[in-house]
């Protein structure tokens, strides 16, 4: 589990767009939880939604997806997965709340925008810029302001996400 | 200015007086893990360096999605729970306990007013009891154990008032699907919903469970009620813990306020792949199902069984179908035995399995195959819930499920029950 601290703050890769209210039994599967090896995990990734997505993915790119990303059960193995098989950041509409937390948790990057959404389509090259709050559709030729995180969920992610914070408030 | 049940629960968890919109870092009443989260939770417990939860007594984990173990690795995970409940000396529902949210309140572990979360979507279900429970991801969960705190954004509450007299052979399953339908899979998200009114006093708290435990099919953090009665004395019969109830201030702030008469609903089916994709049974064209699912947090209780046998009594599963009945714990499967229950949908020709969350999750008990239409009691019905993704899984409530099986298709359950 890779921490924000640790990682870069900008993200440069490939879009692969899907629609709204992508669910986590469409990302990861629950026969699949008997393991968090999130390179297991990884092999499996948006498999009941787009199986032929784990062979196009390459590192660095990005999910951009419309409102609900992440929605039903709150298994962190989905955020793992989608970490883990190379995806740098995804943008969506809006997050269902449980994805949400576990992927600042686990230090995936996540960033809302309606307007980068609707805008961008598969193939497209996008630049997220986390410090700055922007989102650059460089095929496109857009930029957009991202909607910034809650000062409290910064500090999160300033000293590494979750388990570090909990680790620096006992120790 | 007055509050909403939700901001009173975190303002006196959190020794704040917070209102929504605020974020907190609250105390926690309990925390609960289960066995397709609980890998997790250790790992990141482990990764936190903590030695000991912060109370053996308000931490639990659940052996209910894949139980008894139908695989080696799964077995590897069980393993490695039993070890960990052990060393932290916390308590542990193995094998055939049942099915986690049925558990918490069903045990006394949970009761009005407390503030709860499990690694697991649907611990919204307590909401009907009236506490603050809501599904998190492991590494938050593995946090409330360590420290027994962990952080909330205060939410909005939208409020629905439901009234009107229920029709026959339409449940609280019926009237949420419906209301999911209304609002959209998001709908609710980031809120907390909160179901008052007449419709809602009738109903027993069995049958309030269903209603809370589906909230999160509209994006909700939680899904809350008061604690009348019927709750209070519910929760005495079942805990031992003293407990004070919390309800709304007269000039609480809501987000919005809904208002739903159930004089006229009629039974509800959320049809593949959404759970808000939801019309009433007498829009539904002919549909013919290879497979019937009773049970789960949703509608896996004593009185679910028992209407499903008070249709099947004396008649015959369509040959054609499979019906598949998972009480929702040890506790109802007995209660099922003692009432005749369990004989009555055995001769009807319907397989009991284990107390657990098998089949609705798709870890083993009953996948479906490819093609295949199955009716079901559980809370949702995505593309692969069930274990495939070429099955398609429609939802509705027990009466209607048992009406369906015996016909072979989806079917109106109020000509059985007509008297």
């Amino acid at each position: 589990m890779k921490s924000y601290g640790e990682s870069k703050m900008r993200f440069q890769g490939k879009v692969h767009k899907y629609g709204i209210n992508i669910n986590t039994d469409e990302i990861i599967p629950a026969r699949f939880l008997n393991t968090s090896d999130a390179v297991e995990l990884a092999k499996h990734c948006l498999e009941g939604l787009d199986e032929g997505f784990i062979h196009r993915v390459s590192t660095g790119d990005i999910i951009v997806a419309g409102k609900n990303f992440g929605c039903g059960s709150s298994r962190e193995h989905a955020p793992l997965a989608i970490k883990e098989c190379g995806i740098s950041c995804v943008i969506a509409e809006t997050f269902a709340r449980i994805f949400y937390r576990n992927a600042i948790n686990i230090g995936l990057p996540i960033v809302e925008s309606k307007q980068a959404v609707k805008d961008a389509q598969t193939g497209d090259e996008i630049l997220v810029d986390l410090e700055k709050g922007t989102i650059n559709n460089l095929t496109k030729k857009r930029l957009y302001k991202t909607q910034p995180f809650p000062s409290f969920m910064q500090e999160l992610m300033k000293v590494g996400g979750l388990i570090e914070y909990v680790k620096k408030k006992t120790g | 200015m007055g509050k909403t049940i939700v901001e009173k629960i975190l303002s006196s968890h959190s020794k704040k007086d917070v209102c929504a919109g605020e974020i907190v870092v609250a105390d926690l009443d309990f925390c609960m893990g289960q066995d397709g989260t609980s890998g997790i939770i250790i790992d990141s417990f482990g990764s936190m360096e903590m030695q000991n939860v912060f109370d053996t007594k308000k931490c639990t984990m659940v052996i209910d999605h894949s139980a008894p173990s139908p695989l080696q690795e799964v077995s590897a995970v069980h393993k490695k729970m039993r070890n960990f409940v052990k060393q932290q000396e916390i308590s542990l529902f193995d094998i055939g306990c049942g099915v986690c949210h049925q558990l918490l309140p069903e045990e006394g572990l949970v009761v009005p007013g407390d503030l709860v979360i499990g690694a697991d979507s649907h611990t919204c279900t307590y909401g009907a009891i009236n506490v603050f429970s809501t599904g998190m991801g492991s590494t938050d969960v593995a946090a409330g154990f360590a420290t027994g705190k962990n952080w909330f954004k205060v939410p909005e509450t939208i409020k629905f008032d439901c009234f009107g007299k229920w029709p026959e052979g339409v449940f609280s399953k019926d009237l949420i699907l419906y209301i999911i339908g209304n609002l959209s899979a998001n709908g609710a998200t980031y809120n907390a919903a909160e179901f008052i009114g007449k419709a809602i006093d009738v109903l027993s708290v069995e049958a309030r469970f269903t209603i809370a435990n589906m909230v999160i099919e509209m994006g909700a953090k939680c899904g809350i009620m008061l604690a009348d009665k019927k709750v209070c004395e519910w929760v005495k019969e079942h805990s031992s813990r003293s407990f004070l109830p919390v309800g709304p201030d007269e000039d609480a702030k809501y987000l919005d306020i809904k208002e739903y008469d159930v004089s006229n609903l009629e039974p509800q089916i959320a049809k593949p792949h959404t759970v808000d994709n939801v019309c009433p049974i007498t829009q539904m064209e002919e549909t013919y199902i290879q497979q019937g699912f009773l049970g789960t947090c949703t509608n896996g209780r004593i009185e679910d069984l028992e209407i499903a046998a008070k249709i099947l009594s004396g008649k015959k599963v369509h040959p054609d179908v499979r019906f598949i009945v998972a009480p929702s714990s040890r506790r109802v499967f007995l209660e099922a035995i003692k009432k005749g229950i369990l004989q009555i949908l055995v001769e009807a020709g319907a397989v009991i399995v284990t107390p657990g969350c098998g089949p609705c999750v798709g870890t083993h008990n009953g996948v479906p195959s490819d093609g295949e239409k199955v009716i079901s009691t559980a809370n949702r019905n995505f593309k692969g819930r069930m274990g495939n993704p070429n099955a398609e899984i429609y939802l509705a409530s027990p009466a209607t499920v048992a009406s369906s099986v015996i016909e072979g298709k989806i079917t109106d359950p109020r000509k059985y029950l007509e008297t």
